[in-house]
């Protein structure tokens, strides 16, 4: 993974617009977060492989990165985003770290199934 | 000495912290061991530090992190069953009885080792250690392992009592270190350590012993 570089990632939304994709799209504060902290609430939610289609979508932002799709009836939309896998050729593979290299988000989109 | 133990667990490095220096002991003295790992732990949060896994790479980096462990300690036979990390509470409870009744009919445990239902934090421990005990409580009473657990939620004490097994594994540190060491995207051991020498009397006082609750059915 390295740091986002936006024009890499705005390409690579321009080639996948207009058509049927697996989206894996996540955010999490950890399952301890409770535990090691009585205040929090462990909260996470994911959906891996649902399949969206937009019309546009492009990334903001000075780093962290926003990125929003546009769908037919809705937005696709997630913050935070700080690294991407500069070696994937087919998917785009964006995701949120905090300082200790902990994932917080992260907002995949691939042709095929992850 | 226990005929067979089974280590029925969800996640790679499960393993590690509280259980690798009782394992290793027992494979010591003879004991055949096998662990069965539900997930790859392909949710975690841990990518490395510095970062060198994502989402896509997690599963396939703890699988052969696992496998590290695994020799480290000295267990011959992993059982990698395949679901998907933390989804196992909403797995089908039958489905799920099944896949451990499988494992106990097939290598007649003695011991099955497992967390304790509602005292171990994270979701997909509560519900590995809840299908354990729901098996194991189907078996006729004269046919049913031991069942040793492993608790850590905040105050489980208060509710289930002290643990009332407690195993010396002085002996076995430098493999849990060893262990957590292969774990090397969930865990930096320096930072567990905090500084300190493996060696020193606080690190082998703290990892040096290990504690299980015995699980009474009705
Ligand atoms: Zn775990």
């Amino acid at each position: 993974m390295e740091l986002i570089k936006p024009e890499v990632v705005q390409r690579v939304l321009d080639l996948m617009k207009e058509q049927d994709l697996y989206i894996h799209l996540e955010m999490t504060n950890g399952a301890y977060a409770a535990h090691l902290d009585k205040s929090k609430i462990a909260a996470a939610t994911f959906i891996r492989n649902g399949v969206i289609r937009y019309s546009h979508g492009s990334i903001a932002g000075k780093g962290p990165y926003r990125v929003g799709l546009k769908l037919e009836h809705g937005w696709v939309y997630s913050e935070g985003l700080t690294h991407y896998d500069e070696t994937e050729t087919e998917r785009l593979i964006l995701a949120g770290h905090d300082n200790d290299g902990k994932l917080l988000v992260s907002l995949q989109l691939s042709r095929e199934p992850f | 000495m226990e005929r067979h133990i089974l280590v029925v667990l969800p996640h790679p490095d499960d393993e590690s912290f509280g259980i690798s220096g009782t394992l290793a002991k027992h494979i010591q003295s003879g004991t055949p061991v096998t662990y069965a790992c539900l997930t790859l732990g392909q949710m975690g949060r841990n990518m490395g530090n510095p970062i060198f896994a994502n989402r896509e790479t997690l599963p396939y980096i703890r699988k052969r992190e696992l496998e590290e462990s695994c020799r480290i300690i000295g267990i011959q036979d992993l059982r990698l069953m395949g679901l998907h990390d933390k989804t196992i509470e909403f797995e089908d409870k039958d489905k799920m009885t099944k896949l451990i009744g499988d494992l106990i009919t097939e290598l007649n445990p003695s011991l099955i080792i497992t967390f304790y239902p509602g005292y171990s934090v994270h979701p997909d421990h509560d519900a590995t250690g809840a299908a354990v005990i729901r098996t194991v409580q189907k078996l006729p009473k004269d046919k049913r392992p031991t069942v040793h657990c492993i608790a850590f939620s905040q105050g489980c004490e208060q509710e289930i009592g002290a643990p009332d097994v407690f195993n010396d594994v002085r002996e076995f540190v430098d493999k849990k270190m060893g262990s957590i060491q292969a774990h090397r995207s969930q865990w930096q051991l320096k930072t567990i350590l905090g500084g300190k020498s493996p060696q020193s009397k606080e690190v082998q006082e703290r990892f040096g012993k290990e504690r299980f609750w015995t699980y009474r059915f009705d």
